[in-house]
């Protein structure tokens, strides 16, 4: 594992090796910001918070649970068939979080729709199986994939946010805006989430060149 | 990535036994998940559409399930087309939710309405299933404007009882002369006017059923 020396907020906690598998994944290698990873999800399903709150949680748990068994099967798993393997767990936990959904809500099954599915083809479910669980003991994998999945959770939180706000005039359904206020509509629109992203790409490359200049 | 030495190659029959394990053990996971979310998911869709009914058909208690089966009208699930008769407390026929659906500007638009046999008029109507583009033609489901059309929007029968008097069309937004006309959206033409020759269709289809078999439909609540 490479270990980058660190610089600035998380400097202290990130300096513990064991606090670094987590709060990497928060801030310094954020999947969102930083790696740029899973990007349909985090473009289709950003248009309100509350659904990115569901669909980062759902990765989440998704990550969490392969990222165990990864870790816990890493040595029984010969490695011509590492791959296949992995897709067929993380593939399994998906479908278990489409079913737990279904039978949480209708309403919230029906807005995540085909997204729910595809969340076996994220890019950084599989990244991390392969790059962090497969080499890694249990208690890192965890720490690992929580730190992951916040990071995750958190920058899609970011998006949805934004994206609520302006294009629905509201937050988790509560307006925020006296009755002149016209949404823009295309903040929730596709072409919206490009938007969105870019700035917030663009604000934490800021952040990050002030720290290291 | 540290490059593993195949100095001992893996034999495919460990390759075959993991994979196989493996697969056996996530199939385990994902039966035990289906067969434990199931009941819930079944409820909470029957609890979905429930309620659905009640806001087309208001004043609805208790409602009773028909298909249609070689022309006419039976009760219970047949595994086909259904409709749902909503009779009041004290028994009475208050409409019929019927489902209809058609195509709309993105994908498959699925509405729920209700038919007063009586008042011989759309009494209600609820968008089930659309992908349509938020915030342009997801208005269908939310534009009160919109929704008022179907608060008694005229779907009476021609003269032979063999389809609609008048066909139902969505007009222009402000331009609704007649009862069988639906106000569209701006924005959506397109998924409005698909809302429109939706009703138009299911009613032209449904209506004659209904009122030839009205009687059967009326008595359904004295017979239990």
């Amino acid at each position: 594992m490479n270990r980058n020396k660190e610089q600035g907020f998380f400097a202290s906690l990130a300096s513990n090796p064991s606090t670094n598998e987590f709060v990497k994944g928060l801030w310094k290698d954020n999947p969102v910001y930083v790696q740029v990873l899973g990007m349909c999800p985090v473009l289709a399903v950003s248009n309100t918070a509350e659904n990115a709150l569901a669909m980062g949680l759902a990765t989440t748990f998704v990550l969490l649970m392969s990222n165990i068994l990864v870790s816990l099967l890493r040595k029984v798993i010969p490695k011509q068939v590492r791959i296949a393997s992995y897709i067929l767990i993380i593939a399994t936990f998906v479908t278990m979080t489409d079913y737990a959904i279904q039978a949480i809500s209708v309403e919230l099954h029906n807005s995540l729709g085909a997204f729910i599915s595809l969340i076996v083809v994220n890019c950084l479910i599989l990244s991390r199986a392969e790059a962090f669980a497969s080499k890694n003991g249990i208690g890192k994998s965890i720490l690992d994939a929580l730190g992951m999945g916040f990071g995750f959770v958190f920058a899609l939180f970011c998006l949805g946010a934004v994206r609520e706000v302006l294009g629905s005039g509201s937050l988790f359904n509560i307006h925020l805006f006296p009755e002149g206020f016209q949404p823009w509509v295309v903040m929730i629109l596709p072409a919206g989430g490009f938007f969105t992203l870019a700035l917030w790409l663009l604000f934490f490359n800021l952040l990050k060149r002030r720290k290291t200049t | 990535m540290n490059e593993v030495k195949d100095t001992q190659a893996t034999s495919s029959q460990k390759m075959l036994f993991t994979m196989g394990g493996i697969g056996i053990f996530c199939a385990l996971l994902i039966v035990l998940t289906y067969e434990g979310t199931l009941p819930r998911v079944l409820r909470l869709k029957a609890e979905a559409l429930e309620k659905a009914i009640l806001n087309v058909v208001p004043g609805t208690k208790q409602t009773v399930a028909y298909s249609l089966v070689d022309g006419n009208l039976v009760q219970g699930d047949q595994e086909s087309e259904l409709i749902y008769a909503g009779y009041d407390d004290a028994g009475r026929l208050v409409g019929i939710a019927i489902q209809g659906e058609g195509q709309g500007y993105a994908d498959k638009i699925k509405v729920l309405y209700g038919y007063s046999p009586e008042k011989q008029t759309v009494i209600g109507f609820q968008v089930l299933e659309t992908k349509e583009t938020p915030g342009l033609g997801d208005k269908i489901a939310k534009d009160e404007n919109f929704l008022n059309n179907f608060q008694a929007l005229d779907v009476s029968l021609n003269s032979d009882q063999s389809g609609l008097a008048n066909e139902v069309v969505t007009v222009k937004f402000g331009n609704k002369k007649n009862p069988w006309e639906v106000d569209g959206i701006t924005g959506a033409t397109i998924s409005s006017r698909a809302v429109g020759s939706i009703i138009d269709e299911s009613a032209s289809r449904w209506a004659p059923i209904i009122q030839g078999q009205l009687e059967q439909l009326q008595n359904q609540a004295s017979n239990e």
